[in-house]
């Protein structure tokens, strides 16, 4: 397809190798997995706990606390809050760590494309 | 409290209501079909027609995902089970919702940044493309199939309900103008035109439980737990807010809700219509938007069906639910009945249909663009296929698969919807997922490795399935005369997930041949940077 032929052009000339192997993308790299394989392990934990707990530990979830507001009603929306704040973290953390190094390799290699080759690539530009 | 209440809700009185809520669907049929029809004067490549042209925003994007994510099943399905079951359909909803973590965590900004149409784009792209691209597309196909099926049956159900319609040639005549009018929105309009269905039916679903739900709370002076007493008192049942009532009756069923969760939290990232969203924004950053957006969306949504689904326990009640046409299905519509008669009833009802047509119309663009992007334009054409073929290939497969739903409808109408959906998640979680995740994140993942994960996972899923209770060996069973259910759990996925994510690892290690790992390199570097991900195309 045309579409791809102009793509693949665009960054044929990229060492990828070299690329991975910089401080700067390792350092990337680092940033991204550190936050999001913890974040994952920690939330899928969590949320067994909870499906444990309502499978075999019905008694405590259906401790009343308030009205008939149990423990169980309580923990689920916990669910909820837990799931809102995990994403707002994440695009914060994104924001400040992840973006503005991932665009500063983006810019070195989609530029050196555009010195090395004396014609705009598509992207370049934003 | 009582005193508030308007008289029991009289089944009856629906069908009286039919021909409103046929003229409010008509109309939400002819406002989108204009909009459809406008969106696609732009439809020129294969990215506008797969992708819409990359053009959506985050939120635009976020908000069609909410509309392909809250399904009829979802809707419908948990606002039942919750006025049924009580705490048990509440957990339904939160394994749904938690589950958008792995999407924005994992999934969704490094496949935006590695792929281009499909799920397979994403899958080959550093192994060998012919049989991963192969396995990728059947499993894709399989899981829409099962999707679909599970949509046009709820169709049929819906429609018993809503339009009174009770006999199987009038369902059938509803199924098979489902399906036309899906095959006209997706034919016409493409991606951008099943986008704009599904952001209008969001706003309007997302607006209606909103309505209702604060119509609920009203009732009972936005007091929580009076709302639940009510149910409580309603039902009969002292513990339909507690755990256990659907789930908690044996050690197998039991052990089926876990398994059943750990399907729900580990396929949604899989799904491939849900997928293929994320190609309708520009960048990385916009589709982590769209999932921030979804993730509050359908956590809202949630929220309104723990409040909609307590509110028909304790003011529909729950025999007058099951003794409706379209049993547990029916809690949202009576609630809405009850609250608003018969003109909230209508556009209530009209909003779910829109959801049946947004969701397949949604199930039939990936199925199609996934045939003619991967198996005929990679595989049968060997990438010498142009665009313009490709996309004519696409349009002609939107058919095919509108025709075998439509078909595969009239004959599921009456099974488990849910079952149907669940199996879908199973089937996703178990063959994509564990080759996703290895994709992006391991770097001696080998093709073996995927060949063996995809269609170990694919495999043991349906096979444990057809060894279910679910299919004989009880009541309720597919085949109630025959029991061949060796397995024990209606949901596979605690055995199919495992095994897949093993097979994985084991057909990786065990691989003598090495990948490429420039290949590798390249994956890596682009899917953390978005060095060279599609862009929007201009206009």
């Amino acid at each position: 397809m045309g579409h791809e032929a102009q793509e693949t052009d665009a960054t044929a000339a990229v060492d990828f190798k070299e690329v991975q192997s910089t401080p700067r993308f390792q350092e990337l790299r680092k940033r991204h997995r550190s936050f999001v394989f913890p974040m994952a392990i920690a939330f899928l934990l969590w949320y067994f706990a909870y499906v444990l707990l309502a499978d075999y530990a019905v008694g405590f979830m259906s401790t009343k606390v308030w009205g008939n507001i149990n423990v169980g009603l309580i923990m689920g929306l916990l669910q909820f809050v837990t799931t809102f704040a995990i994403t707002g973290w994440y695009v914060s953390y994104s924001n400040r760590k992840l973006d503005p190094i991932a665009a500063e390799i983006r810019h070195e290699i989609e530029g050196h494309e555009f010195d090395k080759d004396g014609n705009q690539i598509t992207g370049v530009k934003k | 409290m009582t005193t508030f209440m308007v008289p029991a809700v009289n089944v009856a009185d629906l069908k009286e209501t039919t021909l409103l809520n046929m003229a409010i669907f008509g109309l939400f049929v002819a406002i989108t079909m204009v909009i459809v029809v406008k969106a696609s004067k732009n439809n020129k490549t294969a990215a506008d027609y797969y992708a819409a042209g990359r053009s959506f925003t985050g939120s635009q994007n976020g908000t069609a995902i909410a509309g392909d994510y809250l399904s009829a099943a979802s809707f419908l399905g948990i606002t039942g089970a919750i006025a049924i079951n009580g705490y048990d359909g509440f957990m339904y909803s939160i394994g749904f919702l938690v589950a958008w973590l792995v999407a924005l965590l994992l999934v969704a900004e490094l496949l935006r940044n590695t792929g281009k149409f499909t799920m397979a784009d994403v899958l080959s792209f550093r192994l060998k493309q012919r049989p991963v691209r192969i396995a990728a597309a059947i499993s894709t196909l399989v899981v829409c199939f099962f999707y679909l099926l599970a949509q046009m049956a709820g169709a049929g159900t819906l429609i018993s309900l809503l339009l009174g319609i009770s006999d199987w040639g009038g369902q059938a005549l509803v199924i098979i103008v489902v399906g036309a009018l899906m095959i006209m929105y997706v034919l016409i309009g493409g991606m951008k035109g099943t986008t704009w269905v599904q952001i209008i039916k969001a706003v309007l679903l997302i607006a209606g439980a909103a309505v209702m739900t604060l119509w609920v709370l009203a009732i009972y002076g936005f007091n929580l737990s009076s709302l639940l007493g009510g149910a409580v008192e309603a039902s009969g049942n002292q513990n339909l807010l507690n755990p256990g009532l659907q789930y908690g009756k044996t050690e197998t069923s039991k052990i089926d809700f876990m398994s059943l969760a750990l399907a729900l939290v580990l396929g949604t990232a899989a799904l491939p219509h849900v997928l293929m969203r994320f190609y309708t924004v520009p960048t990385a950053k916009e589709a982590r938007k769209s999932v921030v957006w979804s993730i509050w969306l359908i956590g809202l949504f949630y929220l309104f069906t723990l409040v909609l689904g307590f509110g028909a326990a304790a003011l529909v009640g729950a025999d007058t639910i099951k003794s409706a046409p379209g049993g547990v299905n029916s809690a949202a519509p009576l609630l809405a009945f009850h609250l608003g008669g018969p003109l909230l009833l209508g556009f209530i009802s009209a909003v779910a249909f829109a959801t049946i047509l947004a969701v397949v119309a949604g199930l039939t663009i990936t199925a199609a663009a996934s045939f003619a992007h991967d198996i005929y334009a990679s595989v049968i054409a060997k990438g010498k296929a142009d665009a313009a073929t490709e996309v004519k290939v696409a349009r002609r497969t939107v058919v095919v698969i509108g025709l075998l739903a439509i078909i595969g409808g009239i004959f599921a109408n009456g099974q488990n919807v849910a079952f149907l959906v669940a199996l879908a998640f199973a089937v996703a979680a178990s063959a994509n997922l564990p080759t996703i995740v290895y994709s992006l994140y391991w770097r001696k993942f080998t093709t073996q490795g995927a060949i063996w994960s995809m269609y170990g996972g694919l495999g043991s899923a349906i096979l444990l399935i057809a060894l279910s209770p679910v299919v004989s060996g009880a009541k309720t069973s597919m085949i109630p005369g025959a029991n061949f259910a060796i397995f024990p759990l209606s949901n596979p996925g605690i055995v199919s997930i495992p095994l897949a994510f093993f097979l994985g690892w084991l057909g990786s290690v065990l691989d003598k041949r090495l990948e490429d790992t420039t290949k590798q390199a390249e994956m890596e570097v682009r899917s953390l940077t978005g060095v060279g991900a599609e862009k929007a195309t201009d206009h």
